[in-house]
């Protein structure tokens, strides 16, 4: 831990907070669209961290990570909603998505533990389907989750006096709803980097990692494959959980669509693209794919008002187009992720000390 | 002999029509070097691979330490201190060298989810335990050289000598090696006989297959020959490879 006590890395370290802290206010400048932008970037770096515990550490191919987004977010709107007049506070109703979602994560895992790779995922890829599907059906003969049309009116975080939901004067300073969101998910953020950091270099996440590299290997040394791989996907989908939840007090509303097949893979394609298993490089895949397609959005249609004088394309389609082709070079010129894991090499001979 | 550390009593394993173990049964002591040999699709492996919980007996079983070894789970096998190697390599090969034997005392160590999460000392202590002993390992079957190399980059000697270190890492009682001097030259082959001299010495039993016969019968205390999954003669080296019934099968005339 003595890496933090040195003067470059504590500066370095300052400046990102600095800059961390700021950036909603830099964002704002542009709109508070910009915000909410930002906010989702850190929202999928949340979800791509949790994704990255099961397919970049456990190396189980997980295709219906949305699902347990969608558990967590159908369990804060149900109950901090008036479509059961229900309004628990936030701090009660997270960890309980996170409870529920570890259980559909163990409900998920238990059938799939015997399989790998192509049937792993297309096992996935199923339950995601169904929970959506559940969740567009469960208003007959009870109306559970109000099939398409949604639950609305969902209530806002609020700690105390200070709603979530509208713009607050604290010291002078106005800081507007996404703002508050935004702090509220950068420390959610912070947290989940953490225990995957903490995780990654323990007795579990090396077993974990065990399991990916070899898993023959791994039950000869002692490992208990089946209670590690459920372990992993619980705690990758009380991620997801967690993450649903924040997403529902943010959004106002839910509906099934959220939850479409599209998103579990854009999520998988932000933990690969990034360099799965890296964390670093997890993060940079998240805030790359999130604001990548927002920024083109913004930026398509006016560059082709400069360069030609007018529309030649559809900006809505030209920016898919675009970001498909990122993707795709990405894949052809990194295959390993944009930010893989170091080749570690070995250390020179006056390092070897540290391992004390 | 006092009592064996392991006995397998009429083990059997069959494959569709192919009987690859018939009625096995074997004694082996503690603090012996046991050697297994045969040729090959004799059962060796097969014979490990039950052993070692990878592969449910068709019938009989173990007796390990003097309690029966249930053949369902592989991980359990080990927990009871029977360690082994693969025949084609199986490292964790985008780990370290280190971190390779590290896994290997998972079984051994007993930190969980909220111990790593929140990092208190029983879980930093353990952790730096298990490094300590990982680095000391990595120094027994002298590659400490190449503790922060990735598995996959080792030269194959070293691949060999990181998979004895790993299981060394479970503290097992019995050590099975299946075909470790395969590709060797003399002089690794050489060095690993002194290895797994040594670690007889320190107190652990080995269980040997191999198909370098000078490095069997110079190494083991007793042998045993299988051939078409039966067992044709256990005893030691000098009565075994005068048999005429091993000669015909393996050794040759």
């Amino acid at each position: 831990m003595s890496k933090w006590l040195n003067p470059r890395s504590a500066f370095g370290l300052t400046l990102i907070i600095v800059a961390l802290l700021a950036l909603p206010f830099v964002a704002a400048l542009g709109g508070q669209a910009w915000v909410r932008i930002l906010n989702f970037a850190i929202l999928y770096v949340f979800l791509a961290l949790g994704l990255n515990i099961v397919v970049g550490f456990a190396g189980l191919l997980d295709l219906g990570y949305i699902a347990f987004y969608a558990v967590g977010a159908y369990t804060y709107a149900l109950l901090a909603s008036p479509h059961f007049g229900l309004h628990w506070p936030f701090w009660v109703i997270l960890p309980c998505g996170a409870a529920i979602a570890c259980f559909f994560g163990v409900i998920l895992g238990s059938p799939t533990l015997k399989l790998r790779g192509d049937y792993l995922a297309i096992v996935t890829l199923g339950f995601g389907e169904i929970v959506r599907i559940f969740m567009n059906n469960l208003n007959a003969p009870i109306n559970i989750t109000n099939g398409a049309q949604g639950i609305t009116l969902i209530d806002p975080v609020a700690i105390g006096d200070l709603r979530f939901s509208t713009t607050t004067h604290i010291l002078g300073v106005s800081l507007s709803g996404p703002q508050k969101y935004y702090y509220l998910l950068l420390a959610l953020a912070i947290l989940v980097i953490v225990i995957n950091l903490r995780l990654q270099n323990s007795r579990i996440g090396r077993a974990w990692q065990a399991i990916r590299e070899d898993e023959i290997a791994a039950k000869a040394v002692g490992i208990n494959t089946r209670n590690l791989k459920l372990l992993a996907f619980a705690m990758g989908a009380s991620f997801g959980g967690v993450a649903g939840g924040v997403f529902s007090a943010m959004q106002g509303f839910v509906s099934p669509e959220s939850f479409s097949l599209i998103e579990s893979i854009m999520i998988l394609a932000m933990v690969v693209l990034g360099g799965m298993g890296h964390i670093p490089g997890v993060i940079l895949g998240a805030v790359l794919l999130s604001i990548l397609p927002e920024a083109l959005r913004y930026g398509v249609g006016p560059i082709q008002m400069a360069v030609f004088g007018k529309m030649l394309v559809d900006p809505e389609s030209l920016r898919m187009l675009i970001f498909g082709l990122a993707l795709v070079l990405v894949m052809r010129f990194k295959p390993a992720g944009l930010w893989p894991s170091p080749e570690r090499k070995r250390a020179a001979p006056a390092a070897g000390a540290s391992h004390g | 002999m006092a009592e064996p550390l392991l006995q397998a009593n009429h083990v059997a394993k069959h494959f569709g029509g192919v009987k690859a173990l018939r009625d096995v049964s074997l004694r082996i002591g503690e603090g012996e070097i046991y050697g297994l040999i045969g040729p090959n699709g004799a059962g060796k492996t097969t014979f490990f691979n039950c052993l070692t919980g990878l592969y449910i007996p068709d019938g009989g079983g173990f007796v390990f330490a003097g309690q029966p070894l249930l053949a369902d789970a592989p991980h359990q096998a080990a927990e009871r201190g029977i360690a082994r190697t693969f025949q084609n390599i199986r490292l964790f090969g985008n780990m370290t060298a280190l971190e390779n034997v590290m896994v290997g005392r998972h079984v051994r160590t007993c930190g969980g989810v909220w111990g790593a999460i929140l990092q208190n000392s029983a879980t930093r202590s353990e952790e730096a335990a298990i490094e300590r002993r990982a680095i000391d390992l990595l120094h027994y079957v002298r590659i400490e050289e190449r503790a922060d190399d990735l598995a996959k980059n080792l030269s194959y000697g070293d691949q060999r000598r990181l998979e004895i270190a790993r299981a060394l890492a479970t503290d097992p009682k019995l050590l099975c090696l299946d075909e470790p001097a395969a590709g060797m030259n003399h002089t690794e082959t050489a060095e690993l006989r002194e290895l797994i001299d040594g670690i007889r010495r320190d107190g652990t039993t080995v269980l040997l297959i191999e198909h370098d016969v000078k490095l069997v019968m110079g190494l083991c205390d007793r042998v045993a020959v299988l051939d078409y999954g039966a067992l044709v003669i256990e005893d030691v080296p000098a009565v075994v490879q005068k048999d005429q019934r091993v000669i015909e099968a393996y050794l040759g005339a």
